[in-house]
């Protein structure tokens, strides 16, 4: 479904990505994994249109998307839940979520998702008309999900989502990424906390320093000795 | 009655106030918006009195003796002119320097200021010398009690509450307006939610250049005497209102601009130099005591 070939990305002369290259395959969770600065938010900064790529190439569903606008690779079916989930502080809860439904034109279709985000995240419902700004941390990850199902794409792009939250709130994120999963949206998570990530995948890369390196089925991956050396702890 | 508490200096404090907060909106909603002090907003402004003008000589024969049609049309005219400059400058000089740094915008604020106000001057059919505005509609007096308050005054403060509720009404409400407000917390999240976001920002230049082409046509029926430097301290002290209401705050504009055009009127007429100077101890004041401003916030709507 996804492809990505041979990424390189550039912040002014520093190359963040140097030679990132994946396959996410249609209905799988597929994994990318690697210590702070590896490149992991700037891959899918890239793949979301948000960071210019300065070479190699970025298919979806067999369309060529390198380097296309945010806002025109949104309604080809990507949704991304960005790094500290950029709530939008000052609009509610049901703003951030209408929103999330710009580019349908069927509202009340916008609506419908809405309702149906509140049904995976009660605490959404309870909280629709306060400020997104209010919100705990694990509140506002749901919510940052929640906007990304109401985008409504068939790839979500997960950028660390059990970031600053309690053990208890990553095993919810993390069933409920299994569990949209399930309803045939394509994941492709972006994790530090491997172990949890490995555990739910079908695929995993290994990203260092701007290169793809390791890859393979998460089951292999999780036994592999170098990767459980260096991202289990073990 | 002594000066400070006159009812008369209250009306047309008011009065400067409405046409100030037209052309403060939009010096804090392009600062929401993009971050940037557009230095050329109090040109707009300008070109909303000219536009005015010569709308009014266009029209005047062809709707003779209808004079609510004819302000109408010279409204229209003069605040879709600004608006349009509006739009162009910021795709033309503010767009190609977006991501670049900030210095780099405002001295292109700076330099499209000048350029506009220079082009006007040199132009022949506009020319550096003072106009007189026409008498678009003819002044009449009411007189209550002790204050005299004419129908000028009504006009103004009556275009300015319909406009202020109307963009009230368009932020709050419309969805478009939820995406101003989007854009101005977050541009990565709002890109993320599939929104153009320079579709949103050109649309905010044009209701900021509006707003400043209304305010034109309200400043030239009050204070009847066009010139193509006329919007530089207007456009000053309308962005000082804005910092003092807290940049990128739409009630704080408007309430620093009442605030400052009832500060002024009350000052001026203690001495004239002083209600010149007002506008910029309250400036300094506020940087002083309170930099956010009076509604400005950490986690304010920046729009
Ligand atoms: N806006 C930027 N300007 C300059 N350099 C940047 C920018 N964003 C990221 N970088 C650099 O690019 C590299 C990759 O950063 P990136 O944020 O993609 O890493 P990451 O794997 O997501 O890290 P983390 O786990 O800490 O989130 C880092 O060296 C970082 O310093
Ligand atoms: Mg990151």
């Amino acid at each position: 479904m996804l492809s990505v070939k041979n990424l390189k990305v550039c912040y002014g002369k520093i190359e963040a990505l140097k030679d990132v290259s994946f396959e996410v395959p249609k209905g799988k969770i597929v994994t990318l994994i690697g210590a702070n600065g590896a490149g992991k938010t700037t891959t899918l900064r890239a793949i979301s249109g948000l960071e210019k790529v300065t070479s190699g190439t970025i298919t979806f569903k067999d369309r060529d998307i390198t380097n296309l606008d945010a806002h025109k690779i949104v309604p080809l079916g990507i949704s991304h839940v960005p790094e500290g989930r950029k709530i939008f502080p000052t609009l509610t809860v049901k703003e951030n979520l209408e929103l999330a439904g710009w580019t349908i034109r069927d509202k009340a279709e916008v609506r419908r998702r809405m309702e149906e985000v509140y049904d995976i995240f009660p605490r959404i419902r309870e909280r629709a008309n306060q400020l997104g700004g209010t919100l705990s941390g694990g509140e506002q990850q749901m919510l940052a999900v929640g906007r990304a199902l109401v985008t409504g794409g068939e790839l979500l792009l997960l950028d660390e989502p059990s970031m600053g939250l309690a053990p208890v709130l990553v095993d919810e994120i993390f069933n409920q990424i299994v569990a949209i999963n399930k309803r045939g949206i394509t994941v492709l998570l972006v994790e530090q906390n491997a172990s949890e990530a490995l555990d739910i995948a079908d695929y995993a890369y290994i990203l260092e320093v701007g290169y793809t390196t390791i890859s393979g089925e998460a089951k292999a991956i999780a036994e592999d000795q170098r990767v459980r050396e260096a991202y289990l702890g073990v | 009655m002594g000066p400070l508490i006159n009812p008369q200096q209250i009306i047309n404090g008011l009065q400067l106030g409405s046409i100030y907060a037209l052309i403060a909106l939009g010096y804090t909603m392009v600062y929401g918006i993009v971050r940037l002090i557009n230095f050329a907003h109090g040109d707009f402004f300008m070109i909303g009195a000219y536009a005015a003008y010569a709308a009014f000589f266009a029209f005047n024969a062809m709707v003779a003796g209808r004079t609510g049609t004819l302000a109408f049309i010279v409204l229209v005219i003069a605040m879709a002119t600004s608006a349009s400059v509006a739009w162009l400058a910021n795709k033309l000089a503010y767009k190609p320097l977006r991501y670049k740094p900030k210095l780099s915008s405002l001295i292109t604020a700076i330099g499209v200021s000048m350029f506009i106000e220079y082009f006007f001057s040199a132009f022949p059919a506009i020319g550096a010398s003072y106009r007189a505005f026409p008498e678009i509609i003819p002044r009449r007096d009411i007189h209550i009690g002790p204050a005299v308050v004419s129908n000028l005054v009504l006009i103004d403060l009556a275009v300015a509450a319909i406009l202020m509720i109307g963009l009230t009404l368009l932020v709050r409400r419309t969805t478009l307006g939820k995406a101003m407000r989007a854009v101005s917390q977050d541009k990565d999240a709002a890109r993320l939610m599939g929104i153009d976001i320079e579709m949103v920002i050109s649309f905010t230049f044009l209701i900021g250049g509006a707003f400043a082409g209304a305010a034109g046509l309200l400043a030239g029926m009050t204070y009847p005497r066009i010139f193509p430097y006329m919007g530089i301290l207007p456009g000053l002290k309308a962005f000082i209102a804005a910092v003092l209401g807290g940049i990128g705050n739409i009630p704080g504009a408007m309430l620093g601009a009442y605030i400052m055009g009832i500060a002024e009127t009350f000052a001026s007429a203690y001495n004239s130099l002083i209600g010149e100077g007002i506008a910029f101890a309250i400036l300094i004041l506020v940087l002083l005591i309170r930099p956010t401003g009076l509604l400005g916030e950490k986690i304010a709507d920046k729009i």
